[in-house]
């Protein structure tokens, strides 16, 4: 995304009024069962989910009747005005939020939750600058506020994350965290059309996808299953800021992996990596701080920064509050046997 | 186009700070704008800006001069020096004394830990050299590292620099491209648990 688009995606969101959002989620376009009786929606799942401290998520988007999206580029779809889309995010089997979002007439996005009151009958825009919900068991939920949302989505490559051609690939990882697909039965008769890349082509969702993508479907290229997860993981968890595109946070780690050019994203994203000199030194790392040093997961600033919660250090810096275990065990499963055996010394 | 100076070390920087306050580098023309838009005019709008503002008192380091402490303009703006390695604060008695600070100014402790104040001129990879306009509105405007990281700590009075308008805050950003950059790795912030002495 150019600075300016990402200027004007600030402006629209810190300007959208909470009056000029739908006061319920109903009234948005989706329906509050698991059934979703619009042709025009359909549920989808990422091959490589962000962590959210174990919420269980649903997604939906929503093209408007003949609009299409532009995959010619295929890691930077271009979604048509009307687009929406909405995350649901339960605990327990409880909803607690559904997040939502939706591209305006001038192309800028605006970005909303609402919440779900306790009966599950009913989903309230939440304020502005987020909320605290208390659950049954007594825990605290933070709901984001708007300006929130942009802190991942404003300076992401594309707004919409987690819907691209990578992490709808019909090649889904097997070894990726917390992936689900959507099920009839846990996501309603209609799930069962639930959307990867082939199915969106088939819709007539995508336009100008190059045909190599569908004869062979965007995969990760690393040197082990091990890798392929962890490079994934670190896509879906980190990659919307630490990306080489405009908008970019200013340090020299690019996570994202690309869909059109697998193996040269693989390339850099182990070269802004590997042995790579941390500009964040946390304490007690001494001034050769390093982003990732094969076989010392202690020794490694990644991995230090996601097993943190402090507000100071962790990664991702918002979002969760609890650390990723399932996700951990992956990247040090990586670092700690895969990194130090490889064959061929890495850049 | 806004000059964007080479960096050079702090004591190096002593010449070019002084032409910088005058704004002597080079003047661009004042219809060219850099990457990001930014102006002549505006830098030099962003020049009164920061000198009314406050951002000297606490980004640059203060020295003990005959005349009591001073700025230290060899180190203008360029944060807490990486080389003056703190110890624990003291720790304060019950009362109403709460913060600490730094007989540089550079440096506070209270009841979020210790903050050292950020490096502001353009060295790549200590500073805001690497930054965009954008970075600098979106971590002003929110109170978060470039609107998405960390909280910005105090003293940094995020709420009252939010209400600078978008022009004033592109002006200060394009006054600060103008400084010479020096080379100073300010610490990360300390986490209370850290921050303080055991009482004596």
């Amino acid at each position: 995304m150019k600075p300016v688009a990402l200027a004007l995606l600030l402006a629209a969101a810190t300007a959208t009024s909470a009056a000029e959002l739908p006061e319920h989620l109903r009234d948005t376009g989706l329906a509050m069962g698991h059934v979703q009786d619009d042709p025009a929606i359909a549920a989808f799942s990422p091959q490589y989910p962000l962590w959210s401290d174990g919420a269980e998520k649903r997604r939906w988007v929503r093209l408007p009747p003949g609009a299409s999206i532009d995959a010619s580029r295929p890691d930077a779809w271009q979604f048509p005005v009307g687009t929406r889309l909405w995350k649901e995010f339960s605990v327990a089997g409880r909803p607690v939020e559904t997040r939502y979002m939706e591209r305006q007439a001038d192309g800028s996005w605006r970005f909303a939750t609402y919440v779900w009151t306790e009966d599950g009958r009913d989903a309230v825009l939440a304020p502005e600058r987020g909320t605290v919900v208390t659950l049954p068991q007594g825990a605290h939920y933070q709901v984001p506020g708007r300006g929130d949302c942009l802190a991942c989505h404003g300076g992401a490559r594309v707004p919409v994350l987690g819907f691209g051609a990578l992490q709808l690939s019909p090649d889904r990882d097997p070894l990726a965290p917390h992936a689900r697909t959507p099920s009839a039965a846990a996501d309603g008769p209609k799930a069962a059309a639930s959307v990867d890349l082939p199915a969106l082509v088939a819709r007539g969702w995508l336009r100008g996808l190059p045909p190599a993508l569908l004869a062979r479907p965007p995969r990760i290229a690393a040197d082990s299953p091990v890798e392929r997860a962890a490079l994934g993981y670190l896509h879906g968890n980190c990659a919307q800021c630490h990306h080489a595109g405009d908008g970019r946070v200013p340090v020299r780690l690019n996570l994202e992996q690309s869909a059109a050019d697998p193996a040269k994203s693989h390339a850099d994203a182990l070269r802004s990596m590997v042995g790579a000199p941390s500009r964040y030194r946390p304490p007690g790392f001494g001034d050769d701080a390093r982003v990732v040093v094969p076989g010392d997961f202690a020794a490694s600033v990644l991995t230090t920064r996601m097993q943190s919660r402090h507000a100071r250090v962790q990664m991702p810096p918002l979002g969760t509050e609890r650390p990723d275990a399932e996700g951990l065990a992956l990247v040090y499963h990586w670092i700690t046997h895969d990194l130090p055996t490889r064959k061929e010394p890495r850049p | 186009m806004i000059r964007r100076p080479v960096p050079m070390t702090a004591s190096s920087a002593a010449i070019a700070v002084l032409a910088a306050i005058g704004l002597t580098v080079a003047p661009p023309s004042a219809a060219a704008a850099d990457r990001d838009g930014l102006t002549a005019e505006k830098a030099a709008r962003g020049k009164y800006l920061v000198s009314t503002s406050g951002c000297m008192d606490c980004h640059t380091p203060m020295k003990m001069t005959p005349n009591g402490p001073e700025w230290d303009m060899s180190r203008m703006l360029s944060g807490h020096p990486e080389n003056l390695k703190m110890p624990p604060a003291p720790a304060l008695p019950q009362g109403p004394w709460l913060v600490v600070s730094s007989a540089t100014n550079t440096a506070f402790a209270g009841p979020w830990g210790v903050s050292f104040t950020a490096n502001l001129t353009p060295d790549p990879e200590t500073g805001l050299g690497a930054w965009t306009v954008q970075d600098f509105k979106n971590t002003i405007r929110t109170g978060r590292h470039l609107g998405r990281g960390r909280a910005v700590l105090p003293p940094m009075p995020i709420p009252v620099y939010g209400n600078f308008s978008d022009e004033d805050l592109e002006s200060i950003f394009a006054y600060l491209r103008t400084l010479p950059p020096v080379k100073n790795r300010v610490p990360e912030p300390w986490a209370p648990a850290e921050t303080t002495a055991a009482p004596k």
